[in-house]
């Protein structure tokens, strides 16, 4: 008999990690124990962008979404909803309507996705991403047929370039260009390769298009195939998403198994195959050079450009390199057509874009919106702004390679320009929110740790310069900076950026750069007053009992773990000794009567 | 596959299976299954009424809600249309329910004879 109800899982890494693989087991067993299994069909799907709520389960067609879903939860949606039609009111993912101020379960109504637009995640959260069916239902591998059917090659790469297509990598190059570029290159052997090196922490956008939509990506690259005269096809990702790199090997099988992929796809003379290979995970094998190199089974190192890889790239020969994000908008492009897609967006930047919201923000998760949409909009509307009440700090965009954005920058639109305009970047999309309890030198310390980490050593600049970058951070968190250490730094940076082999190294020092232009008053208040406004840096900050106010209640010592508080309860007021203090708040966080203070 | 119209083919299969996940049919047909809907045997109607729909390509979601109120006309089923109007059929079986289908649905006539207001029930 046909199913009534689809009971959508999120099976991402996020929602995986708790425990959303139980779930679904479990979901299957209850449903199997009341008889259910013809009508309800438990699917296992992708992202649904609001990790914060994870772990999330749609009921459709009632389109109920379930959030915090936990196993133990299970038993009574199945009795309660599918049984008896009775949705799970307190487990229902609901928001406050501002006019009314009355709860909202409608999707539509919910903030965090009133305001975004999915175009690559269009199929996350909606498919089974381990069934080609389910893609194929959504209108999936039509772009390729229809391109193999109609269009000439050129024509395909006319369409892209008419779209307005920028690379969502990170650099924003037009991806119709990069197409021409290789098309352009004598007929013979050449290589399709799809970015999936996500290196930037906190971004996982390419990871969720992966393990949600792993077919998209798959026709977009022998769509590329086609348009640059290439048959076969390379998908390189990091061996740290297990989950997409098992989503893809299903995806390859299926689509080989469906002839959509291998020799004459679909009774053409279009022979297309893709490959899997595996990173280890180096931040540098997301520059477009060191990433050939790896797949040649060299150790990963960039290379000097020219020659661009569209001229001379894997094994020598015409390869184009796109990010994963950018492959997953190509399919639409061409089913919905260029004009559709370059009505959406500002002016230099087309489509929409999808960022990764992560650290001080209510709702952290994926949200993709039209390019032009405001940080504002982002942050407050989608993102619900800083959890606790908190004072919003700035926002880091473009990961180790960008910077910051504060206040001052809240309103402007969204789109590759403006960010370089204001001294970030887009980057892959990554979204850090910072509060006021974040220090600025920690967070340029913490990116500049990163680098230290992940220079693959080749360039001086960038092996020793970003070393030397890092033990100044150091030593202004510690207390051991000068004015004279904030010039040296800048000065530092700016030769790193100009001397550096490849982008790591040239976009490395771009946080130090960006904070230090932004948030001078806190690097001169570590250097001059030794203080740390945010209370962060540890070195620059002593703890003290306010006499007066001690009860003596004996609770701080009993927490010091390191027995630097002496006192007599009930009698004598307490102290710390600041040379036993290892200043790990704990005392603080015990007080009731707000007599330890921090300064 | 061989040819784009296979695609389409396989398409147009695979769509029929999760078009319901979307919902926003032209009709919603919603069938009250507490446990007054279920034990009057509300389970065998929204079968029929799901397999029926989805044999015959009718435009409608079939939901399940809670109790209606009215136990003793159970099963209850109602039939929202596209302009939001709405007909409550009751003593649905699935006999009846096929029939509600083919006239409401198929032919956009109410099937008066089994709604509420026929069934002399004072409201």
């Amino acid at each position: 008999m046909m199913e009534r109800v689809h009971v959508l899982v999120c099976a991402g890494t996020g929602c995986t990690s708790s425990q959303s693989d139980v779930i679904v087991e479990k979901f299957r067993s209850y449903v199997r124990q009341f008889d259910l299994q013809e009508e309800v069909k438990v699917i296992k799907t992708g992202c649904f962008g609001l990790c914060q709520k994870g772990p999330i389960v749609a009921i459709h067609p009632d389109k109920t979404f379930y959030c915090h879903v936990t196993p133990a939860d299970v038993e009574e949606i199945v009795v309660e909803h599918l049984y008896k039609g009775r949705p799970v009111k307190r487990l229902e993912l609901s928001d406050i309507d501002e006019e009314t101020k009355e709860k909202v379960f409608d999707i539509d109504k919910i903030r965090f996705y009133a305001k975004q637009m999915r175009i690559a995640l269009k199929n996350c959260g909606v498919i089974n991403p381990e069934d080609i069916d389910e893609y194929i239902a959504q209108d999936g591998y039509m772009a390729l047929g229809k391109v193999l059917e109609s269009m000439s090659p050129q024509q395909v790469i006319d369409e892209i370039k008419k779209s307005g297509l920028r690379g969502r990598g990170g650099g924003g190059f037009p991806t119709g260009l990069k197409w021409q570029f290789a098309a352009n290159q004598p007929k013979g052997q050449k290589y399709v390769i799809c970015n999936a090196d996500e290196g930037d922490p906190g971004a996982f956008m390419d990871r969720s298009i992966l393990e949600g939509d792993p077919h998209a990506v798959l026709e977009a690259m022998s769509i590329a195939g086609y348009a640059i005269g290439a048959n076969h096809g390379y998908v390189y990702i990091r061996a740290e998403y297990p989950i997409a790199v098992e989503r893809l090997e299903i995806a390859i099988g299926q689509a080989k198994n469906y002839g959509l992929l291998g020799k004459k796809i679909l009774g053409s003379k279009f022979d297309f195959d893709i490959e899997i290979r595996l990173g280890a995970g180096a931040f540098v094998c997301g520059e477009e050079t060191a990433l050939i190199a790896s797949i040649e089974g060299k150790r990963g190192m960039p290379m000097p450009k020219p020659p661009f890889p569209a001229i001379s790239g894997v094994w020598g020969k015409p390869t184009i390199i796109n990010n994963v994000e950018t492959f997953a908008n190509v399919p639409i492009i061409l089913l919905k057509g260029s004009d559709w897609f370059a009505s959406i967006g500002t002016e230099k930047s087309k489509g929409t874009k999808v960022f990764a919201l992560g650290g001080k923000i209510v709702n952290t998760g994926l949200v993709e919106i039209p390019m032009g949409t405001t940080l504002r909009e982002v942050i407050y509307e989608i993102g619900g702004g800083c959890p606790g009440n908190k004072n919003f700090k700035a926002v880091q965009t473009g990961g180790p390679s960008g910077g910051c954005l504060t206040e001052n920058d809240l309103d402007t639109p969204i789109d590759f320009d403006s960010l370089v305009a204001l001294g970030s970047m887009m980057g892959s999309g990554g979204m850090i929110v910072l509060d006021e309890d974040n220090c600025i030198v920690d967070v340029a310390r913490f990116y500049m740790d990163f680098i230290v980490d992940e220079s693959c050593g080749k360039c001086t600049p960038c092996r020793v310069g970003t070393k030397r970058l890092l033990e100044m951070l150091n030593d202004v968190c510690e207390g051991r900076g000068s004015l004279q250490t904030l010039h040296d730094m800048e000065d530092l940076a700016h030769k790193i950026k100009d001397t550096s082999l490849c982008g790591l190294g040239q976009t490395a020092p771009n946080p130090v750069l960006s904070t230090l232009r932004l948030f001078r008053d806190e690097y001169l208040a570590h250097v001059v007053k030794k203080k740390c406004p945010s209370g962060v840096c540890k070195s620059l900050l002593t703890y003290s009992i306010i006499t007066d106010k001690c009860r003596k209640c004996s609770l701080c010592a009993k927490q010091c773990p390191t027995g630097a508080i002496s006192g007599v309860p009930g009698k004598e007021p307490y102290v710390i000794d600041a040379s036993k203090c290892i200043k790990c708040g704990a005392c603080m966080t015990a007080c009731r009567f707000d007599a330890v203070v921090r300064v | 596959m061989k040819s784009l119209s296979d695609l389409q083919r396989i398409r147009d299969e695979a769509k029929k299976r999760v078009s319901m996940r979307e919902g926003n049919q032209e009709y919603r047909i919603v069938v009250g299954m507490a446990t007054c809907g279920i034990a009057a045997g509300a389970r065998p109607v929204l079968t029929t009424l799901v397999e029926e729909a989805a044999k015959n390509n009718y435009p409608v979601t079939v939901t399940q809600t809670g109790c209606i109120g009215m136990c003793t006309l159970e099963p209850i089923v109602e039939v929202f249309g596209p302009q939001g109007d709405k007909t409550t059929y009751v003593l649905v079986d699935s006999k009846k329910a096929v029939e509600i289908l083919e006239e409401h649905i198929g032919k956009g006539k109410v099937k008066s004879e089994y709604t509420v207001g026929a069934s002399g029930v004072a409201l």
